[in-house]
């Protein structure tokens, strides 16, 4: 089982990347789930979701304490949130920035999702939109392929711009 | 004149009290609507009125519901028969308190919907079922087994909170003036949408007057002005010909409080609170059929 | 058509299979999503139901009682604090031998206001005479709520069927969903005593003790008959469409010593536990239990048992625990745990199982570990 922990904040789309990315399992053939952790929700406050990508059916309800991937769609977070918690000995970091993780052993990616979406223009209550771009993050570190990930996205949205972010960030993204 | 069915639909094996007036009023009601009606009954005399399993005095289907529930059962049953491409009446025939008090949640509720459907309160200002105890709807002065002392507070206007929901059709009746009450159902059943009828029901036992004065009490109820008979159409009042003799030339309001027992106690300040009332509601109404408000 | 939904938007979707006449409900965190996907159908012409935004949950089980004895197929959701709210109306529901369909988004119960998962507000409604299901994940979601409606307006039950889905946990996660066309699953609904002003009859009128007797029998009578006609909805629901339920959900039972009794998606994670134990040589089991009412006779002779409730009854002990009791002779283990949404993992459960004291209740997190 492959575990992931989205951080982002209210209204960043962290709960529909959740959702698109278990889509994407899905039509891959695998199983999955994606879940929310819902608190008392703000619109910019912290908040974390969860997906479980399996061979087999997923019985597993609770939290992920120990995740293989951490993906920080707002790496403002890091400084109130401790987005490296159980984070797996062979785990990695997907970090929505310009450059690297500084001063760190842990295996980290980076692509600068808010770049792409600026430059596509895809831009919802003066928000960028992150939860397509990573998406194509995500079909470049092999969790999901990304044909399904193309038809996850077009399946959830009209607007085209949003396989086209993901095909970008796919193309950006250094392994 | 309107004739009126022959066909009874409330039998005479009733268990209502003698000089019952709202069973007088189901009588009438249950003419003008005829057998292609549901009649939804919340708790109230009427939950009594009809009998007792297996029997019943009632022709047309009734459903019987909880206290506070009858505007939304009868909001299920309009419905239902919309989604079965039926025309069947739907008609709520309820007390006071299941209307002003325990109930208006759901009426407040099934009026703004637009549900299609005629909610009749009788009102005989007090929970009669129950032996008489104070309901919202019992006038300022009047004593109930929970107000031993009078009532200090004065009568809910219900007619004024129906009327904030905009019905295309509301109306006042009284049980002494049952042709009136007949046309009213009629005109009601013949709109679409949420029609409300108020109708003034005095109750022997319950008023604390005799039984054959039942329909002389409701006389006296609109000849005196303290309910005025009226209905609103699409919004346009028109103030029914009794009430417009009556506010022309008012019989004393003592005439009305004297004879019934439940206003025993009844100080002059007191009265002179109800003629005041009584008078902002005719001036009110007056004003509103000419125009003025 | 297979897709990805949540537990919320698969009771939605059956509910659409289903084709109510009459949809009536309130919202309320965290079942919202329910009822804002069938104003959505009904909107987009998808579903041609009667919707009604009542004002109240009371009003909402009124609607639903109105329309179901006008002869229509009807259904509302709610959770919480709506169900209690609406309890009146659950007992007049069931008295009326009418076959509502509810699905209860499981949730605490206030005060501390609390949206999270737990088990009491169903257990509140225990002897109102519906019968109650469990479930535990999305595609048992929107299958059970099929169901439903087959055994709810089945002749030989007529008693309502709630449908129970852990709050967030099963209602907000996303997981795969076959949506289908139930066909003649579900055939067109028959309420044999509806109302019919050709026949007219009164309904629910004063009632002596003699009769009234009786009509308390006839429920019991069907909610007895519930048993076989569940049991035959859900073969035939395995034979058309491949997935098979029961009164409860087993896993390695058969050579387990100690079974773990959960409902909902600790009944799930219980199944996890059973696998973390196996591989330390513990011979565990896990019972999933669907059926709250009719409550099921289980096979737990000779075992052990650990009892995982969601809920409490104050003054007396975990409800399944007790229920477990008093039908098997069992003496359970008995854990309360999860209520008010409270974390319990597949190492927390296997952890009961290894220090478990028959007999005796442990509040998982309050008292110390034994």
């Amino acid at each position: 089982m492959y575990e992931i922990r989205i951080h982002s904040r209210g209204g960043q789309g962290g709960v529909t990347a959740a959702r698109l990315l278990a889509l994407a399992a899905f039509r891959d053939g695998k199983h999955a789930t994606a879940c929310p952790f819902y608190g008392a929700e703000r619109r910019g406050a912290p908040v974390v979701s969860f997906v479980r990508i399996d061979d087999q059916p997923i019985r597993v309800y609770s939290q992920i304490q120990k995740p293989d991937l951490v993906i920080v769609l707002d790496t403002s977070i890091m400084d109130v949130v401790d987005v490296f918690q159980g984070l797996r000995e062979d785990g990695a970091v997907l970090l929505n920035s310009s450059h690297d993780l500084d001063g760190s052993d842990l295996t980290a990616y980076h692509v600068d999702l808010t770049g792409i979406a600026l430059a596509l223009d895809l831009v919802v209550a003066g928000s960028p939109i992150l939860n397509t771009p990573v998406l194509g993050a995500l079909a470049k570190l092999g969790i999901v392929s990304l044909p399904s990930v193309k038809e996850a996205i077009s399946e959830t949205f009209a607007d085209e711009r949003n396989v086209q972010a993901a095909e970008k960030a796919y193309q950006e993204m250094t392994v | 004149m309107t004739a009126i069915p022959k066909e009874e639909y409330l039998l005479k094996c009733t268990s209502a009290c003698a000089g019952c007036s709202s069973s007088l009023c189901l009588r009438y009601i249950t003419k003008a609507a005829g057998p292609d009606t549901v009649l939804v009954v919340p708790a109230c005399c009427t939950s009594v009125i009809q009998g007792m399993y297996p029997n019943t005095a009632m022709d047309i289907p009734v459903y019987n519901i909880a206290f506070a529930a009858a505007a939304a059962c009868a909001s299920g049953l309009s419905n239902a028969f919309r989604a079965l491409r039926r025309e069947t009446n739907v008609i709520v025939y309820a007390g006071d308190g299941g209307t002003v008090d325990i109930g208006i949640q759901a009426l407040s509720g099934a009026f703004e919907r637009g549900t299609d459907f005629l909610y009749i309160c009788y009102d005989n200002e007090a929970y009669g079922n129950t032996g008489m105890q104070r309901s919202g709807a019992t006038p300022l002065g009047a004593r109930t087994t929970t107000t031993p002392g009078g009532k200090p507070t004065t009568k809910k206007d219900l007619d004024r909170i129906v009327e904030a929901h905009d019905p295309p059709y509301m109306a006042t009746a009284c049980s002494a003036y049952p042709l009136d009450l007949f046309k009213k159902v009629k005109k009601a059943l013949s709109i679409r949408g949420p029609k409300f009828i108020h109708i003034l029901a005095p109750c022997p036992p319950g008023w604390r007057y005799s039984a054959e004065k039942t329909i002389e009490m409701g006389k006296l109820a609109v000849k005196t002005g303290t309910w005025v008979l009226y209905e609103r159409e699409y919004g346009n009042l028109t103030i029914n010909g009794p009430s417009k003799a009556a506010i022309r030339k008012p019989a004393p309001l003592e005439d009305y409080i004297k004879g019934q027992g439940r206003f025993k106690g009844v100080t002059p300040a007191m009265l002179e609170q109800m003629r005041q009332q009584m008078q902002a509601n005719i001036t009110r109404l007056v004003r509103e059929e000419e125009g003025i408000c | 058509m297979l897709t990805i939904a949540t537990g919320n938007k698969a009771v939605a979707a059956a509910v659409k299979a289903a084709k109510p006449g009459v949809i009536a409900a309130y919202p309320i965190t965290p079942q919202t999503e329910i009822v804002e996907q069938i104003a959505e159908y009904v909107t987009a012409g998808a579903l041609a139901s009667e919707y009604i935004p009542v004002e109240s949950e009371h009003s909402a089980m009124a609607a639903c009682i109105g329309a179901s004895a006008a002869g229509v197929r009807t259904f509302t959701a709610t959770s919480s604090h709506g169900l209690l709210y609406m309890h009146e109306m659950v007992h007049w529901a069931a008295g009326a031998r009418l076959p509502i369909v509810m699905a209860n988004v499981n949730r605490a119960l206030g005060p501390g206001w609390n949206v999270w998962a737990e088990h009491t507000d169903a257990f509140s409604q225990r002897d109102t005479g519906w019968l109650q299901v469990f479930v535990s994940t999305v595609q048992e979601a929107y299958d059970a709520t099929l169901m439903a409606f087959r055994i709810a307006e089945h002749e030989n039950v007529l008693l309502p069927v709630m449908v129970n889905l852990d709050g967030f946990t099963l209602s907000h996660i996303t997981q795969s969903l076959e949506a289908f066309d139930p066909g003649d699953f579900i055939p067109p609904v028959r309420i044999p005593h509806a109302i019919d002003v050709e026949n007219p009859c009164v309904y629910g009128p004063l009632t002596g003790p003699a009769d009234y007797f009786r009509f308390r029998w006839d429920i019991e009578r069907s909610m007895r008959d519930s048993v076989g006609v569940i049991a035959d909805v859900e073969r035939e629901f395995a034979e058309r469409f491949g997935r098979s339920y029961g009164p409860t959900e087993d896993y390695r039972c058969e050579d387990a010593e100690v079974v773990v009794v959960a409902m909902g998606t600790l009944g799930k994670e219980a199944e996890v536990a059973v696998d973390l134990l196996r591989q330390e040589g513990v011979a565990a089991g896990s019972m999933r239990l669907r059926w709250f009412r009719p409550f099921p006779k289980l096979d737990l002779a000779g075992r052990d048992v650990v009892v995982i409730d969601r809920d409490y009854s104050f003054g007396f002990g975990g409800v399944v625990a007790h229920s477990i009791r008093s039908t098997t002779g069992a003496e359970p283990y008995s854990v309360i745990a999860g209520l008010g949404g409270q974390e319990v993992t597949h190492e927390d459960i296997a952890g009961f199982v290894k220090t478990r004291q028959s007999g005796k209740e442990f509040w998982f997190g309050v008292n110390d570990r034994v």
